[in-house]
């Protein structure tokens, strides 16, 4: 068990030297033991984030970094004790699997007997014992992280940083890893932060998420919070999909080119409404809110994907378990359950 | 494959097959026979080993090839990673600069040698004006190995370079997040990383040091390196069998002691130099 450590930023900003700002100011704190996903998308600013916290980059002056309250903004990663997990595994090529458990040991000169004992037990907890033996070319991918993974916890480290470990996994290797690493995190009881742009992983693991956007916190919250009630439109679009819808606020409804919604919110204003595809039932035109026209349809198995075009600006996306077999060009009705969002009209996303 | 293939195959090979027979097989015959067909006969071979001159000129230069390559690695090693990871105004003309000397003959680098180090050179003012006393070393073993290791290290730190470009910057970032200090970052990442182009071009380096002639040669006559004994008994005493035996022998060392790098660094990498 390695007792967590709370990670706090405080106003990082980060600017490279070639003039790229990749991070605004940014501030928010993990606690002990947390794992904490960050998700966005391509050049955000996430690995930056998480190698500031490792303390391979520093913040621009003025940012800080405390570990349990402590600043090591200024001490440098050799010294940080923090477990780094890479998407390109970054093994040790010319030692073996387990001459790459032991090697953080070795630096700390931990006596042989001890890191042997420490290096079987995190094999045991990888599941590796039997590769120990290996090189590393000898490992498939997901081996090869298992591999990465027990020699970031040998260490003991106060946080464990991983940056995309299962990107370069196929899909069935990536779900049976993730679903390995979140009972580590557990079981170890680690703080972790874990950066992804995958947003099932994200959901799957984190306690907490992160959504970046242009080198700013989009949002943070639960898995569940940022997915129901995000912040704004960018987390709204980004996660998930969503349906988007124009009108008109008056009297408990509003008014779109294609129906009327009803609503229990107050005032009179311009607005989007924004609703997920689970939050549509179809109907027949005549008792819907919203009316509209088949496009496509995915039959997926378990439900219909169902595209329709004419309720909104764009097309909308429904997805449903109903049985019935949409045809292109069929009119439908469209119920839109009370999970909805508005937005006003012309907030910037 | 079959026969038909293997037919176009050896008509296509035939070219190459006779260029290698006619420039380097058959002066290799002429030269093994030429060795043996002395007052000595075979035993020419034999005297290199008996005779303390040969024997001596063969150990240093085994020793001085082997010292160039030491010093030239380790200067390559640091400024080659060093350009490779630093950008600075000026950083490409120190480059071109290094890689100045690869067209220079070994006259040349003779001749720059002396410039620096001979009764003339520069080292020599400037020893007289601090300590009284004219340092002078260009025609000794010292100013064939400052010459050596100057037109060595264009090709050398090339290769380290081009090693050191290609390295996955997150293993060292992996064992600084497991407490490695910079230093043991070197040790365990860095130089197993280089390896492969150590060996290659330490192999190349040790064998050119071997059998460079003209760097010595501008130098002085009276240093005792191999190809220096090869010409003498070639050219002065007219012993023709035992400058064969020489240069077989000469030849014959270095091509072991590159194997011996090649096996040492897996297959590939003679090529890679
Ligand atoms: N060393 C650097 N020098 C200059 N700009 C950089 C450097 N590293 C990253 N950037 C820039 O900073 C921004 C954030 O990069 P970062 O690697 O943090 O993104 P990311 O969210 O991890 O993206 P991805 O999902 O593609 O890995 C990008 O615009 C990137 O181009
Ligand atoms: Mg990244």
């Amino acid at each position: 068990m390695i007792s967590g450590t709370s990670v706090s930023l405080v106003e990082c900003a980060k600017t490279f030297p070639d003039g790229t700002r990749a991070l605004s100011p940014l501030s928010f704190e993990i606690e002990d033991g947390e794992t904490v996903v960050f998700l966005g998308p391509s050049g955000c600013g996430k690995t930056t984030t998480l190698r500031i916290i490792a303390g391979l980059e520093s913040p621009d002056p003025g940012g800080r970094v405390l570990f349990d309250g402590e600043d090591v903004t200024q001490v440098p990663i050799e010294l940080r004790n923090v477990g780094m997990v890479f998407q390109s595994y970054a093994l040790f090529p010319n030692m073996n699997v387990e001459q790459n458990v032991a090697y953080g040991l070795k630096v700390r000169k931990l006596p042989g007997a001890e890191s042997a004992r420490r290096v079987r037990e995190m094999l045991e907890m990888m599941d590796i014992v039997a590769l120990k033996d290996r090189e590393i070319d000898q490992l498939s991918g997901g081996q090869r992280q298992r591999v990465a993974l027990a020699r970031a916890i040998a260490v003991r480290p106060r946080v464990l940083l991983l940056d995309e470990p299962l990107t370069a996994l196929d899909a069935l290797l990536r779900e049976r890893l993730r679903v390995d690493i979140d009972a580590l995190l557990r079981r170890l009881g680690i703080t972790a932060i874990y950066v992804t742009h995958d947003q099932a992983e994200a959901m799957a693991l984190g306690d907490r998420i992160v959504v970046m956007s242009h080198g700013d916190v989009a949002q943070v919250g639960t898995p569940r919070q940022i997915y129901f009630q995000p912040s704004n439109r960018f987390v709204a679009d980004f996660i998930g999909t969503m349906n988007r819808v124009r009108g008109f606020v008056s009297n408990g409804v509003v008014r779109t080119d294609a129906g009327t919604i009803p609503w229990n919110g107050q005032g009179e204003e311009e607005v989007e409404v924004l609703f997920r595809p689970e939050n549509l039932t179809i109907t027949e035109p005549e008792r819907g809110h919203l009316t509209g026209v088949v496009e496509t349809a995915f039959f997926l198995g378990d439900r219909t994907r169902v595209i329709v075009r004419g309720a909104g600006d764009t097309v909308l996306v429904v997805e449903t378990s109903d049985r019935h077999e949409f045809r292109e060009g069929e009119k439908v009705g469209l119920i839109v359950g009370p999970d909805m969002l508005t937005f006003p009209d012309g907030e910037a996303p | 494959m079959n026969n038909r293939e293997l037919h176009h195959l050896s008509i296509l090979v035939l070219p190459s097959l006779t260029v290698f027979a006619a420039f380097f097989l058959l002066p290799m015959a002429r030269l093994v026979t030429v060795a043996g067909s002395g007052d000595m006969g075979a035993y020419a071979y034999v005297a290199f080993l008996t005779t303390p001159r040969y024997l001596e000129s063969l150990i240093a230069t085994v020793v001085l090839s082997a010292s160039v390559t030491v010093a030239t690695l380790a200067i390559s090693v640091v400024s080659g990673l060093f350009l490779e990871r630093n950008r600075f105004a000026g950083r490409k003309i120190l480059i071109a600069l290094i890689t100045f000397p690869l067209a220079f003959p070994g006259v040349v680098v003779g001749f720059m040698v002396i410039m620096l180090a001979g009764r003339q050179g520069l080292i020599g003012d400037i020893t007289k004006v601090l300590a009284g006393d004219k340092l002078v070393f260009a025609y000794s073993m010292a100013g064939l190995f400052m010459g050596y290791v100057y037109f060595s290290i264009p090709r050398v730190v090339l290769t380290i370079m081009a090693a050191a470009e290609k390295l996955n910057p997150a293993l060292e970032e992996a064992a600084r997040s497991l407490g490695a200090s910079p230093w043991l970052v070197v040790k365990d990442v860095i130089l197993p990383g280089l390896k492969p182009a150590l060996i290659a071009s330490g192999a190349i380096c040790f064998a050119t040091a071997m059998g460079a002639f003209g760097t010595a040669f501008t130098l002085a006559t009276d240093i005792d390196v191999l190809p220096m004994t090869i010409y003498t008994e070639f050219t002065l005493n007219a012993n023709i069998a035992m400058a064969a035996a020489l240069s077989i022998v000469l030849g014959l060392i270095t091509w072991v002691a590159l194997n011996a790098a090649r096996s040492l660094a897996g297959s590939t990498v003679a090529a890679a130099g």
